[in-house]
């Protein structure tokens, strides 16, 4: 079965392509790129307005499958990961129970199957994520791990930390790193600054991240493990990520949407607990030192790192409620709609930023807008107006910090390896 | 038009300062009322309030229920030591559940910031915060601004020094920016670690020194010790505390002839004042005490829609 793609903008910067032309799917991959195209018996789309890019992937996501499932499991969180435009995604380990043994890979991979995108199981670095010993990461690896990470806590012990640097690089993966000095973190549930000052809540300081991100730089050169600190939020932390690239260290590093484009600002006395995320927003200076990071290559990529809670939960005293915000379904909207149509990137950087580099990081196959490549890939309509809306979620939770946000640019169509996997905006 | 627009009192801000001001005069009305043999006003008669302390206070409790009698409401404790959740009832529910019994005001007080607020999304009464975390205590605030402008005759152009633990205070988290508001200039003299981030968003100058502020202050406002927060070690020791931020009769010496000391209570006497200071006829903690039922009856008043003229008093 073949499917024609009339018409669309294809952007794929690792093939130095962004043109107007027709792309030929056949038998999972692309069959051909060219203007004109026409092929016999091919499904014919018409893409006028459209942009097709590589499959967007998105590194730093929680199904909280096994233990949690009230909040998401592994299909409903890939169905999210879908609606937002994600061909793959990451799991982060801090499941119940945790993701740190060959068998708790093997559960995520063999459900997996049924699930509407490629699911990528990150396994834990210390067995229960409690920093004491290290897990089966050679098992792990095995099974089909791509990463190691204690996300949802920093690594407290430094030669913990080092050591398993020196033993993840043995197979040839990375380790991805969630900064945070617990001791100094302490009860932390929003920056330390105005926002705890005005709301009078414990303060949880740039500094108990930018210090762990110093430490795991300097156990990176010490090592050479590749390295990826996940969230980051200040700009000293982007000042460490710059210095640690201009040595030529293998250390990498995301940003989530939430901390581009909300600030400690953003909660104000309705304490709202939707905002409450780990690391906490920070101050206004901070987001624009990310947004400018994303262009000068500091900042390699943005995840979301989704973190479904339920209604529940959230609706709690903000000091009780958990950390974290779902972002699956509005990271793409909220990246045309502030940072491409506002110029601040270009449509390539952002494929860089959400496909091209995630993959190189996770240590995915490429996918190339190119003849013979898979054909994964994300259908985006640039120009379409829409109101976020918890109500058109299909993640299990609806803990956003942008409800009601009004957005340019939506994905609508999504394929992995030639099938269909979202049409016009209804995932199959 | 009433006397205040917001329907709940959850934080400072809540009043603009005129309404504060309004507020400070009612509230002497009502102060000359429980001066009187028989103290009792018919002016909530039927009307309910809870008074809802999930966490544990004698003295703002009592004068909550005192303030409620002498208005007349029916007045109903719930208490607990613990929060709902650990109960196993979200607040959500228990407001809701209140709710279901058409109380008129709610005072609550809670150990965490903003719990005022889920009472306030999810009820119809009246909600009035009665001490929330480290976030405010409005009331307290009434009543402190009352004290000092029964004393000074005005509240505009006083020098404030709020001294001791900032960081956990809810007392400072609601006095600084209505001392702000109102003309006043709030000083936080404390140690860097007894500071939050940012005393600066709540309007409040910084120090570091007692010494250098006690001549210029108009107002000591010792802020107490809690033991609670010693586990943290903010300071080396309750003597070098003492030595440094403790007010005692030498130090006391230096303050300007009209300036008052105040203590929201209870006093840990030998720590932030000395046992002479608690005494002296400077330290105003009981004119407090006695101001907060007063100010109180005042607010349940306006926040149930009360005009100043139908007041008979």
């Amino acid at each position: 079965m073949s499917l024609l793609f009339k018409g669309a903008r294809l952007v794929d910067p690792a093939v130095g392509l962004d043109k107007v032309a027709d792309l030929l799917v056949a038998d999972g991959a692309i069959a051909a790129i060219g203007e004109r195209l026409e092929c016999d018996g091919a499904e014919v789309r018409e893409m006028q307005g459209k942009v097709i890019v590589p499959g967007l992937v998105d590194i730093h996501v929680h199904f909280r499958d096994p233990g949690f499932e009230y909040k998401e499991d592994l299909i409903s969180g890939s169905a999210a990961a879908a609606h937002g435009g994600f061909t793959d995604v990451c799991v982060m380990p801090n499941t119940n129970p945790t993701c740190d043994t060959e068998s708790g890979v093997e559960y995520i991979l063999s459900k997996a199957r049924d699930a509407h995108v490629r699911i990528h199981p990150v396994g834990a670095i210390t067995v229960g994520l409690q920093g004491k010993a290290l897990a089966e990461i050679g098992s792990m690896s095995a099974a089909g791990a791509v990463a190691f990470s204690d996300d949802g806590r920093g690594v407290q012990s430094d030669s913990m930390m080092r050591r398993a640097m020196d033993y993840v690089k043995m197979f040839g993966k990375g380790i991805m790193s969630h900064c945070q000095v617990d001791d100094l973190s302490g009860t932390g549930v929003v920056n330390e600054g105005t926002a705890s000052t005005r709301l009078g809540l414990a303060g949880w300081p740039a500094a108990a991240e930018e210090i762990q991100i110093g430490r795991d730089i300097a156990l990176c050169e010490l090592t050479r493990c590749k390295l990826h600190i996940q969230h980051i939020t200040t700009r000293g932390g982007i000042e460490a990520v710059a210095n640690a690239k201009a040595k030529g260290l293998p250390v990498t590093c995301e940003v989530t949407p939430h901390h581009l484009f909300l600030t400690q600002d953003d909660i104000t006395n309705s304490y709202d607990t939707s905002l409450k995320v780990n690391p906490p927003l920070r101050r206004a200076e901070d987001a624009e030192a990310l947004a400018e990071a994303l262009n000068d290559g500091t900042i390699d990529c943005i995840a979301t790192d989704h973190a479904p809670h339920a209604l529940h939960e959230k609706a709690l005293e903000f000091e009780l409620a958990p950390f974290g915000m779902v972002g699956l379904e509005t990271s793409l909207g909220l990246v045309l709609t502030n940072l491409v149509a506002t110029g601040r990137i270009t449509l390539s950087r952002m494929v860089e930023l959400m496909a091209i580099n995630p993959r190189e990081i996770a240590g995915l196959p490429q996918v190339r807008l190119e003849e013979g490549a898979s054909a994964d890939l994300t259908i985006i309509d640039p120009e379409v107006e829409w109101t976020v809306d918890a109500r058109d979620f299909l993640s299990k939770s609806v803990n956003s910090g942008f409800i009601g946000a009004e957005l340019k640019g939506k994905a609508t169509d999504l394929f992995i390896a030639g099938e269909p996997v979202m049409v016009d905006g209804v995932v199959l | 038009m009433g006397i205040v627009k917001s329907k709940h009192l959850l934080e400072i801000g809540d009043f603009t300062p005129s309404e504060i001001m309004s507020i400070l005069d009612l509230a002497r009305s009502f102060k000359e009322v429980n001066d009187r043999a028989i103290k009792k006003l018919p002016t909530l008669r039927g009307r309910t309030i809870v008074n809802m302390f999930l966490e544990p206070s004698t003295r703002t409790r009592t004068s909550f229920e005192i303030a409620a009698k002498r208005l007349s409401a029916d007045a109903v404790n719930m208490s607990g030591s613990t929060s709902s959740t650990t109960k196993g009832e979200s607040l959500v529910d228990t407001a809701k559940t209140l709710s279901a019994m058409n109380c008129d005001i709610v005072v609550v007080r809670h150990r965490y910031a903003g719990a005022p607020r889920i009472l306030a999304d999810n009820m119809s009464a009246h909600i009035i915060n009665g001490g929330d975390g480290k976030h405010q205590h409005p009331t307290q605030t009434l009543l402190d601004l009352f004290t000092m402008r029964e004393h000074f005759g005005h509240l505009d152009g006083l020098n404030v020094a709020i001294v001791g633990d900032i960081a956990h205070s809810r007392v400072f988290g609601s006095l600084a920016p209505a001392l702000k508001a109102l003309g006043a200039n709030p000083i936080a003299v404390a140690p860097p670690t007894l500071l939050p981030a940012r005393p600066d968003v709540l309007g409040a100058e910084v120090s570091w020194s007692l010494d250098e502020v006690i001549p210029e202050a108009d107002v000591l406002y010792m802020l107490r010790i809690q033991q609670e927060r010693l586990d943290d070690a903010p300071f080396p020791t309750l003597r070098e505390y003492a030595n440094l931020f403790g007010l005692d009769a030498r130090r006391a010496a230096k303050m300007k002839d009209d300036a008052i000391v105040m203590h929201p209570g209870p006093m840990n006497r030998g720590v932030e004042v000395s046992s002479e200071i608690a005494d002296d006829p400077r330290m105003l903690v009981l004119d407090q005490v006695n101001a907060g039922v007063a100010v109180r009856m005042a607010v349940m008043y306006a926040l149930i829609g009360g005009e100043k003229d139908e007041l008979a008093v």
